[in-house]
């Protein structure tokens, strides 16, 4: 399973980058793909909506189940990817590539845990 | 607690990703996917543990008059080394469970039942056995693989010389890399295909010959969404003991003008519901239990409902009221939000030739 060290993670499996100008960029993890199995749709949120964290912001479709993915920060979204409209699969391939929003007046990172911390909890969960 | 099948080992060695499933830790799939794992059967060939399957006998000089009392359709046809789908419905026409029927001969019956309904099963027809028929549970001195997909024949010819050629028919004593099987031309994936019952404790010897020849094993994800492409009905979705065979468009297993048998005089009676096929318009996927609407009105739900490997699109099973013109724009509510479905026909992907 794999991890960066330069993220952001939640309890619930979602990814955060921070960028140099302030915004971020939100996708889930790698272990979170590989628990899916294969996604075959996101339902992303539209450009403008307000996430807040620790609220659901969009679902994702696997074969098997439908998925909520939590907000891991709060913010207004900026961008989402539209890629994931047509090929939902690049979650599968590289879940820290596929960044589902970005993200803009990010306030509330309470929910954030450090690399380490979530290797750790997913040690612990796997 | 859930009970493991004698091939579990086999699928934690593997890294399957194991879930509880009908009492038994069986694995949803492997590394590959379900997608892949779905593919792989419907283009070439895979393999599936269905150990956790029932096996009961029922035998006696009345059997074949017990197992006609008992099930909706006929048997009166079969000659040993036959096997039949078939239903077995409470008195008022909904369904105890499905089952195929493996003749023996003229006085013993092998009917494999599905796992979670076993007991309840058992119970039934021990409740309605004629005199002198006796019904034994052998479930648990079975291990059974499923080798399914076009390719089938060409691996099971490898290590099997005496298979059946002939859909729907079974042979017995047959050998399969040195163990004693039973082997059936069945499956429930809509392709060609083969089900090899031995006893527990030698089916891994199977498994792992088949593993030998490069047959992907493959999980409990692409089992479902394979038999839901094919149109096959799953117990407690399509058929149930809330819903009848002729609700279910099983009308073919049900032949009513065979002498009495239970739930007849249910089943004479016109269905309320219809299945449908639905294929969705809209972006998302419909699961059993959502809602199923004709403009703002309710008309049924959803059975089941995946993503199809071989149609690349959401496709669902619904049970609808009757009259609801088969035309329609359906609309079906997935949380919260209502996405189009058309109709479409049964089954959604045909047997690869």
């Amino acid at each position: 399973m794999k991890v960066l060290d330069n993220l952001f993670y939640t309890e619930s499996h979602e990814w955060v980058k921070f960028e140099d100008d302030g915004t971020a960029t939100v996708g889930i993890t790698d272990f979170a793909q590989s628990e899916l199995g294969d996604i075959v749709y996101v339902n992303l949120p539209e450009v403008d909506d307000v996430m807040e964290a620790g609220k659901r912001f969009c679902d994702v479709e696997s074969v098997k189940a439908v998925s909520d993915v939590y907000a891991p920060i709060s913010g207004t979204i900026m961008a989402v990817n539209e890629d994931l409209m047509d090929s939902p699969e690049g979650v599968n391939e590289d879940a820290y590539g596929a960044w589902f929003v970005k993200v803009s007046d990010v306030n509330n990172k309470d929910r954030l845990m450090s690399a380490e911390a979530y290797v750790a909890l997913v040690e612990k969960e796997g | 607690m859930e009970l493991k099948t004698p091939l579990y080992d086999m699928h934690v060695q593997a890294n399957g990703k194991i879930v509880p499933f009908a009492g038994y830790l069986l694995p949803i799939q492997y590394p590959t996917g379900i997608i892949t794992e779905h593919q792989l059967v419907r283009t070439s060939v895979g393999m599936f543990d269905v150990s956790h399957m029932g096996e009961l006998v029922l035998e006696g000089k009345d059997a074949t008059e017990n197992l006609r009392y008992l099930i909706a359709g006929e048997i009166n046809d079969l000659v040993p080394g036959q096997i039949r789908y078939a239903l077995m419905c409470y008195k008022n026409g909904t369904v105890v469970d499905d089952l195929l029927i493996y003749k023996m001969s003229d006085t013993k019956y092998f009917l494999v039942v599905n796992a979670s309904n076993k007991d309840k099963d058992a119970k039934w027809i021990s409740e309605h056995l004629f005199e002198g028929v006796t019904l034994s549970d052998v479930s648990d001195s079975f291990g059974q693989i499923a080798l399914q997909g076009p390719q089938s024949q060409k691996v099971l010819e490898q290590i099997c010389s005496d298979f059946p050629q002939k859909y729907y028919t079974f042979k017995e004593k047959v050998d399969v890399s040195g163990v004693e099987c039973l082997v059936s031309r069945t499956g429930y994936t809509g392709e060609d295909g083969f089900e090899i019952y031995c006893d527990a404790d030698k089916i891994d010897i199977i498994w792992k010959a088949l593993i030998d020849l490069k047959v992907p094993p493959c999980g409990l994800g692409a089992r479902d969404t394979l038999r839901l492409e094919a149109g096959m009905p799953l117990y407690g979705h399509e058929i149930s003991d809330e819903i009848t065979p002729l609700e279910a468009n099983l009308k073919m297993f049900v032949k009513l003008d065979k002498e009495a048998f239970i739930g007849k005089d249910a089943l004479t009676l016109p269905r309320a519901r219809k299945r449908i096929a639905l294929k969705m318009v809209d972006r998302g996927i419909a699961r059993e239990g959502c809602d199923v609407y004709v403009g703002e009105e309710k008309v049924g739900f959803v059975c089941s409902g995946t993503h199809s490997p071989t149609c690349n699109m959401a496709i669902a099973t619904a049970l609808v009221h009757v009259d609801t013109p088969i035309e329609s724009e359906f609309l079906i509510d997935v949380r919260g939000r209502k996405i189009k479905a058309e109709k479409t026909p049964f089954p959604f992907v045909k047997k690869a030739k």
